[in-house]
């Protein structure tokens, strides 16, 4: 009816292999990211810890949700969601982190 | 589009006559009757929250606190505006104009959701009922914006019970906004291209993505006050180590992009009146449609605007304040847009017309005024003031409802079959742009002055002025029974109308009748031109003068 | 719709306001992706006053994190990632019509799910044991507004946990249609979008593990030992 095509892609059958794959990242992400915290590297502590984080979000999202294969108005709705989360903390944290440095 | 109105069929039963029974109104799933359940819902609350608002222009009447105890008060205008932005504002036009005409306006026999879309009714009625039980169990003084920790841990009155039912009509306009984005990607006739759409679908689209992207933020806003308040945990309270202000953020990251809820479904609507009743292509239409979505998206990046004498940091406040003044050049660009397709318009003044010269106007002031506002030096003065009071109210309701009550009329025949009486109609939107004006204006004048909102008593020297703006609101409150009487009296005795009254274009003008049958068209719609086809030869003229 | 065009028994058959069976699929599809962006919107308030409050008090959130069980914590991790996975597999069996193994991986991610909230559960009775719920029996000497962060922990791994209920209460019925064959390869969409959303839960708990539980640099192994 509409003319949005490509649809078809939407429903893709991703191979086992793929999803076996992605599995076994996330398993082994978890290790690491339990294995650093241990390490003591101030800062970066967290730093390492979203970088993993962020990284398995991606896998998840892109192959046990299939994004990999979604037509472009699906992806520019999952991106478009997660940026609108970033929007809100980042404003809100240019309040809280700025509010000792200029004394107000 | 070429159909002309003599050869769509007659005499088949309409969405309204298709079914008589009480069952076909409570479980329909057609868009078009939701919208009609919607409206009658919204009028309910628009007449409660407008006793509410003469309340308060009573008390104000003189400068002692005469007629209602200081704590009453604080529940009348709390009410007032819970009633009025949660429950008219919000699903005003979106609800009910946009329910009833998007699918009509796209070429689709319904909703992308149908069954979602009662659902959105149902959850609607039933946070009006538990906000409305709150007020009869005794109400809520926190102010519409609930702000903590007086709402979270001070205030006696019955926060929970009404907080639970803005949370809870939260998710119809969720769902509300869902369906329409996923019916305005989906659903579309063949030939009907982004760039081929009604403004008034750009502007619901628009407002759609807020209502998704910025309902949900509220709604765990207050899960969290209720949190605090039922478990005494602390995430907003000082006493425990929390901060009010983050309540603030949170809030008004939901509560500004609101005002965009409510006032985007207008100037979509505002579209459509000027082009059809000037008989123009609106003006720079591609620039008109990305602006609605420019205000949405902008929109979400100014509600510190609403803090800079909260200990906001001084950064994050000249930051909010800049990218305000930016949300003003997408608004500009469409009062811009549709004075220039006035221009040199055959521009008749029938009432919906009147409305959106109304809307033209009053909405440029109340914009305008804005900017005052969300200059950080001179906002320190206005804060608070009655002048944030009459800014807001030129929005809403020089801009929100005139746009609704001239969408109303405009699509009247369309939605019931009937014409209303055209003289009293234009009397009566006359009576209520004079009667806004004079209850609002002196506002602007008051708040200058350094009148605070949200007392019930006054210095004598403000007094004038209190006294026009009470007049005002008698004047306005007249303006309003009008409509609400002839519109009434068109369904019964109205004179039948055609199926394009107006001689406008739009698939919901040329290829239903009114008012349309259960699945609006026979056949899908084919589209082949774009949006706003009015006399071309025209145009060419005005482009070599 | 149950008045309209829908014929009993033939779940596929494209409602009447749809012109084809892939035009409602990709609305039902889009719909539920719109569905998730409200949710990620809606945990976000959370994260909010989560990222302002250790930027706050980051001394009394490490010390309040380390009160927490991080080997519980990573096998649930694990827990949910197996989980993801076998939803993963009851899509993909759906996909292929293949109606048994729909059921057990259904089964299996039910089982899974039920584990996860086991595991809450004895980590919950800790926190009541030591009085780290935030209330009037809260107490932690020594340390100030470590209640916030307890408020946050149970705010944010309670509306994951309540997800994961609402997740295996919907799972019910749909392991009912599945064992009736209801789902074949050309009907499928409810399973694909409950996927959708498991798949978001397990993705939230992504972030809160190590946002909760390695907070601040453990530097000795076996992290669940008490300061
Ligand atoms: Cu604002």
């Amino acid at each position: 009816m509409s003319a949005q095509n490509g649809s078809g892609e939407t429903h893709h059958i991703v191979p086992v292999k793929a999803y076996l794959g992605v599995f076994a990242f996330l398993m082994v992400m978890t290790v690491v990211t339990v294995v650093v915290s241990w390490v003591d590297l101030g800062i970066f502590n967290t730093l390492v810890a979203m970088l993993i984080a962020v990284a398995k979000a991606i896998a998840v999202v892109m192959i046990f949700m299939h994004v990999r294969w979604a037509n472009k108005l699906a992806r520019l709705f999952v991106a478009g969601g997660f940026f609108w989360l970033l929007l809100l903390f980042v404003l809100v944290m240019m309040d809280y982190f700025q509010r000792a440095t200029l004394g107000f | 589009m070429s159909t002309v109105s003599s050869t769509i069929p007659e005499a088949k039963p309409n969405y309204l006559t298709s079914d008589f029974s009480i069952k076909s109104w409570l479980l329909t799933t057609d868009h078009k009757r939701i919208g009609i359940l919607y409206l009658i819902s919204i009028s309910l609350m628009f007449l409660l929250g407008g006793i509410l608002a003469g309340l308060i222009r009573l008390e104000l009447l003189t400068p002692t606190g005469d007629v209602f105890q200081p704590e009453n008060y604080n529940k009348i205008f709390t009410m007032h505006g819970v009633v009025m932005i949660f429950f008219f504002l919000i699903p005003s036009i979106p609800a009910t104009l946009g329910n009833f005409l998007i699918p009509l306006m796209i070429g689709a026999r319904d909703l992308a959701f149908p069954r979602i879309n009662l659902l959105s009714w149902y959850i609607y009625l039933v946070g009006g009922v538990l906000t409305l039980s709150a007020m009869a169990l005794g109400g809520v003084d926190t102010g519409w914006t609930f702000y903590t920790p007086y709402s979270s841990t001070y205030s006696n009155t019955y926060v929970m019970l009404t907080a639970l039912g803005v949370f809870v009509s939260g998710f119809s306009s969720i769902l509300t906004g869902l369906n329409f984005i996923v019916t305005i990607h989906r659903m579309r006739a063949p030939g009907l291209t982004w760039f081929r759409l009604p403004l008034f679908v750009w502007g619901h689209y628009a407002t759609s993505l807020i209502m998704i992207l910025g309902t949900p933020v509220v709604a765990v806003t207050i899960l969290l006050v209720a949190l605090e308040r039922g478990l005494r945990i602390g995430f907003f309270d000082p006493a425990l180590g929390g901060d009010p202000v983050l309540f603030q953020h949170l809030f008004w990251f939901y509560s500004h992009p609101a005002v965009y809820i409510m006032i985007l479904p207008g100037m979509g609507v505002q579209s459509e009146l000027i082009a059809a009743m000037s008989r123009k292509k609106v003006f720079g239409y591609e620039v008109v449609a990305i602006s609605s979505v420019a205000i949405a998206v902008i929109g979400f990046l100014v509600w510190g605007h609403h803090m800079f004498v909260s200990s906001q940091s001084w950064y994050a406040g000249l930051v909010f304040s800049f990218l305000s003044f930016l949300v003003a050049v997408p608004s500009a660009i469409k009062v811009f847009n549709w004075t220039a397709t006035l221009y040199r318009g055959s521009n008749a003044f029938l009432t919906p017309m009147l409305y959106a010269y109304g809307f033209i106007g009053l909405f440029t002031i109340g914009g305008l005024t804005g900017l005052f506002l969300s200059a950080m030096g001179l906002d320190v003065h206005m804060h608070d003031t009655y002048f944030v009071v009459a800014h807001f109210h030129y929005v809403m309701v020089g801009g929100a409802i005139m746009a609704f009550l001239g969408g109303l009329h405009f699509w009247w025949p369309k939605m019931t079959g009937r014409m209303y009486y055209e003289p009293l109609a234009r009397l009566s939107a006359v009576l209520i742009f004079v009667g806004f004006n004079l209850t609002f204006f002196p506002q602007f004048i008051l708040g200058y002055l350094g009148m605070p909102r949200r007392y019930h008593a006054y210095p004598e020297e403000f007094q004038v002025l209190n006294v026009l703006s009470t007049a005002g609101a008698t004047v306005l409150a007249i303006g309003y029974l009008f409509p609400a009487t002839y519109l009434l009296y068109s369904l019964f005795k109205g004179e039948k109308a055609p199926a394009n009254p107006w001689n406008a274009k739009g698939l919901e003008w040329e290829q239903a009748p009114s008012p349309p049958p259960t699945f609006n068209f026979d056949h899908t719609p084919e589209v082949h031109e774009p949006a706003y086809a009015y006399a071309p030869e025209k145009e060419k003229e005005v482009v070599h003068s | 719709m149950s008045t309209h065009s829908v014929t009993a028994g033939n779940p596929a058959a494209v409602l009447h306001h749809f012109d084809t069976a892939e035009q409602q699929r990709d609305a039902a599809t889009l719909g539920m992706w719109l569905f998730l962006i409200t949710e990620v919107m809606f945990f976000g308030g959370f994260f909010t006053a989560y990222i302002c409050y250790r930027h706050y008090y980051y001394d009394a959130f490490v010390a309040a994190s380390h009160t927490l069980n991080i080997p519980l914590g990573a096998f649930n991790t694990a827990v949910l990632i197996c989980s993801s996975l076998t939803m993963a597999m009851a899509v993909h069996s759906a996909q292929l019509g293949q109606r048994k193994k729909i059921v057990t991986y259904l089964l299996l991610t039910m089982l899974l799910g039920a584990t996860f909230l086991g595991v809450k559960t004895i980590e919950y009775a800790d926190k009541f044991e030591h009085h780290h719920v935030p209330g009037p029996n809260f107490s932690f000497p020594g340390v100030e507004n470590a209640q916030l962060f307890f408020s946050l922990y149970f705010g944010m791994t309670g509306l994951h946990a309540a997800h994961m209920v609402v997740g295996i209460g919907v799972m019910i019925p749909m392991l009912l249609a599945a064992m009736k064959g209801k789902y074949t390869s050309d009907y499928y969409t409810p399973v694909e979008n409950f996927g959708l959303y498991w798949h978001f839960v397990d993705i939230v708990w992504i972030f809160l593990f190590p946002l909760l539980y390695l907070l601040g640099g453990h530097l000795t192994p076996g992290g669940g030992a008490h300061h």
